[in-house]
């Protein structure tokens, strides 16, 4: 069987110089969802961002057996969603569903067509009532559950998710992670909670200062690297 | 902040609310020319019009009172001009000009207490006006409070860093941890714009806003520009004819 | 510095509004093809930016505060066509959303800040800002902008019939500078600030570029500006010919025209420098 996605030899450098990703190899299996762990700034979201070509380094990527190649992204970027880490950058538009329908209008679909299918995927994330509200008006959880909305309208076969429950209070992160586990999608997602990938996710993979520097099940990745975010209270002296 | 409340206006659902923007556009431009080619039939057609007015605002349920204080905010101004006036020798220049752009402000508002900003854009491209240039002010007013709320908390982080009684003043600590403030928010909003851009371009942007809703001039629409646009016009020559 | 309907006689606002129009068709137009690619966030967000950014209070002494208005900070960064249209979208949200100056009177307002402030914003920076008095050039061209902008509303409002005393005209004046210092100080301190956080913002001017055509158009800025503004307030002018002729009407009415008129050509040869400005910023 075919990877979903395929990645060989990315290495990634910025503007000035610094070396962002350094032949990183990944492969994801249909079916499968990766969870990405590791220190803020090792290159999590840079390799997320070459997987549908906002960036472009070095190495090939292969997306559900496409090349990551400008001919080839309107295709990618419809199979691979991404949903960011700030919701206000991903929310741009005037109303809740006018956003939604952003991505099915540029696959050319007609006005009806498209409301009625970002109609149909703010159902699936239970935010039918917000449709003609100002994204400035919702809570934090809300903006994340309709950006997801505008993602999944599309119809993608890997959902990529950059660190969701960033600005969710409990509440808010647990109906998250609950949305999240329903969705059949493959998915690959960023998280400092390893509670959260634990539940979404079999594979971890550890980013260390550009590169992988191990994967394997969640659970061993978490203890081997210390990534657990419980702690224990040292008893304290009397 | 005071902007929340028009935009909670804005979104009502009154007859005058369904109207095509481009009908309240022209219905507008109409009153705003009729009052201010004006010269004599003031006190009285003022009157007239402030009739119309909160007409108009009765029938798209929108509170009367807070839209005539709201609309005040352009009276300090009119004040000043009227005293200067005043001094100048020119007293009878005061009352016409407060009157005028305290009428003009409140027509203004009428239509922007029934129209999103957004649909009211719309209805000027729909009339003509370059898409390039409403695209922006449409981002512009979407982040505008997002970016101002970042803007205050950076704001009194910085001036808290640099407060101490007899710093403030030109040049002095204060003044340039604002400064530096704003340089940041800057460096902020760019990366802001570059991340809007990529979400923009994972949905598959390809340069072109294309709308969900298409703006459809209904035989209502008509109907209302013409009614709108007479009564104003009516009211004036009446009172001409009645003051000659 | 906004002017609210009812302030501007028929024939300023009407010319101002004529003229503004396809000057701001024209603007778009320069705005688009001078940015690599479609750039509607990052213009939008920049006028969000500034919009938020004239709501941080600057202490100016005890008890008095000022703001930056930005229009200069925005050509430094954007380039002259797309600070423009930026400005333009900030006055029309200003005018619909918070009843910041009026409609009619926005082909005025756009004129005065957004036309020919920026322009005047942005060309000291042109001159010099590839040399050693950059600092110079970027305090000149904000408190320039503001400059420009303020004394040409208020020949506007003397044209229109608004009558102020001498004393009040000198305040004004007064006043006005002391917002230009600022904006100025402002500027610069912000410019500064990025140089060092984000240098690749700022579109710097290439040095050795012939400075001649942006002195020559800078010069006619302002003396523009300031023979309008002469012209406007001449008192005894205005007194004298009211005085002499009953149908004074006409007359008056002539030399509001004729004032019409002269904006009208400020704007276009303003549009045509900031387009030809513009046009050598994308040949970088």
């Amino acid at each position: 069987m075919s990877p979903l996605i395929e990645v060989r030899g990315l290495s990634y450098r910025y503007e000035d110089g610094t070396l962002a990703l350094n032949g990183v190899d990944f492969r994801m299996e249909p079916g499968e969802s990766v969870a990405l762990l590791g220190p803020n700034g090792s290159g999590k979201t840079t390799f997320v961002l070459h997987l549908n070509g906002l960036l472009r380094g070095e190495g090939s990527i292969q997306v559900c057996g496409l090349p990551v190649e400008k001919p080839n992204l309107p295709a990618i970027r419809r199979k691979l969603g991404v949903v960011f880490q700030d919701s206000d950058n991903q929310l741009f538009m005037p109303t809740v569903v006018e956003d939604v329908a952003f991505g099915l209008l540029n696959l050319g679909m007609e006005n009806e067509a498209a409301l009625s299918k970002a109609r149909a995927a703010l159902e699936t994330v239970a935010m039918s009532a917000a449709e003609s509200k100002a994204p400035y008006h919702l809570s934090a959880g809300e903006k994340k559950r309709v950006a997801i909305a505008g993602v999944l309208a599309m119809e993608p076969e890997i959902l990529v998710l950059d660190e969701p429950t960033t600005f969710l209070d409990p509440p808010g992160h647990r109906s998250l992670a609950e949305l999240l586990a329903q969705l059949p999608q493959s998915k690959i997602v960023i998280t400092h909670d390893n509670r959260l990938a634990a539940a979404l996710c079999k594979r971890a993979v550890f980013f260390e200062r550009g590169q992988i520097a191990a994967e394997g099940p969640v659970d061993s990745i978490v203890a081997r690297f210390g990534w657990d975010v419980s702690w224990e209270r040292t008893k304290s002296r009397s | 902040m005071r902007h929340l409340a028009l935009e909670r206006w804005a979104r009502g659902s009154s007859p005058l609310h369904h109207r095509d923007p481009r009908a309240k556009i022209v219905a507008l431009l109409v009153f705003l020319i009729a009052l201010a080619t004006d010269s004599h039939g003031l006190p009285w057609f003022a009157l007239g019009l402030v009739v119309l007015l909160v007409t108009a605002l009765l029938w798209a349920r929108i509170p009367v009172w807070g839209a005539l204080a709201r609309a005040g905010i352009v009276l300090p101004f009119s004040a000043v001009f009227a005293a200067v006036s005043w001094l100048a020798g020119d007293p009878a220049r005061g009352a016409p000009l407060a009157m005028k752009s305290y009428l003009s402000a409140l027509a203004v508002l009428v239509v922007t207490s029934t129209t999103p900003l957004p649909v009211l854009l719309r209805g000027l491209e729909a009339m003509g006006a370059p898409s390039f240039l409403l695209d922006v002010g449409q981002f512009l007013h979407r982040y505008f409070f997002v970016i101002s709320e970042e803007a205050q908390r950076m704001n009194q982080a910085a001036v808290a860093r640099g407060v101490s009684g007899r710093q403030w003043g030109f040049g002095g600590p204060v003044f340039r941890a604002s400064a530096g403030a704003l340089a940041v928010l800057f460096g902020r909003s760019y990366g802001r714009a570059g991340d809007i851009h990529r979400a923009m371009l994972a949905r598959g942007f390809d340069g072109r806003f294309r709308p969900l809703r298409t703006l459809r001039f209904q035989r209502a629409d008509l109907l209302f520009t013409a009614v709108a646009s007479l009564a104003p016009i009516a009211m004036r020559l009446a009172v001409e004819r009645a003051l000659a | 510095m906004h002017i609210p309907d009812g302030f501007l006689s028929t024939p300023v606002w009407a010319t101002l509004d004529a003229a503004a129009a396809p000057a701001v068709v024209y603007l778009t137009r320069r705005a688009q093809r001078s940015l690599e690619e479609n750039k509607v966030p990052l213009l939008g967000v920049l006028g969000a930016f500034v919009f938020a950014a004239q709501m941080i209070n600057f202490p100016v002494g005890p008890g008095t505060t000022g703001h930056l208005v930005g229009g200069a900070l925005l050509a430094f960064t954007l380039g002259p066509a797309p600070a423009s249209m930026v400005m333009v979208a900030i006055l029309a949200v200003q005018a619909l959303v918070f009843q910041d100056g009026g409609i009619l009177a926005l082909g005025a307002n756009i004129t005065n800040m957004a036309v020919m402030g920026v322009l005047a914003g942005y060309l000291p920076f042109h001159i010099w800002g590839a040399t050693r008095w950059r600092g110079f050039s970027v305090f000149a061209g904000g408190a320039l902008s503001v400059l420009v902008s303020a004394c040409l509303a208020l020949a506007e409002l003397l044209i229109s019939g608004v009558r102020m005393p001498g004393s009040v005209l000198s305040v004004s004046l007064a006043l006005f500078t002391v917002s230009a210092i600022l904006e100025g100080a402002i500027t610069l301190a912000v410019l500064r600030a990025l140089e060092k956080v984000q240098p690749k913002t700022i579109h710097y001017p290439r040095p050795g570029r012939s400075p001649v055509l942006a002195g020559v158009a800078l010069t006619a800025v302002l003396l523009a500006t300031v023979g309008v503004l002469f012209a406007a307030s001449g008192p005894d002018g205005i007194e004298k010919v009211l005085n002499l002729h009953a149908g004074s009407l006409q007359v008056n009415l002539l030399r509001q025209a004729s004032t019409g008129i002269l904006g009208l050509a400020m704007i276009y040869g303003a549009c045509l420098v900031i387009g030809r400005v513009a046009s050598r910023r994308r040949s970088l």
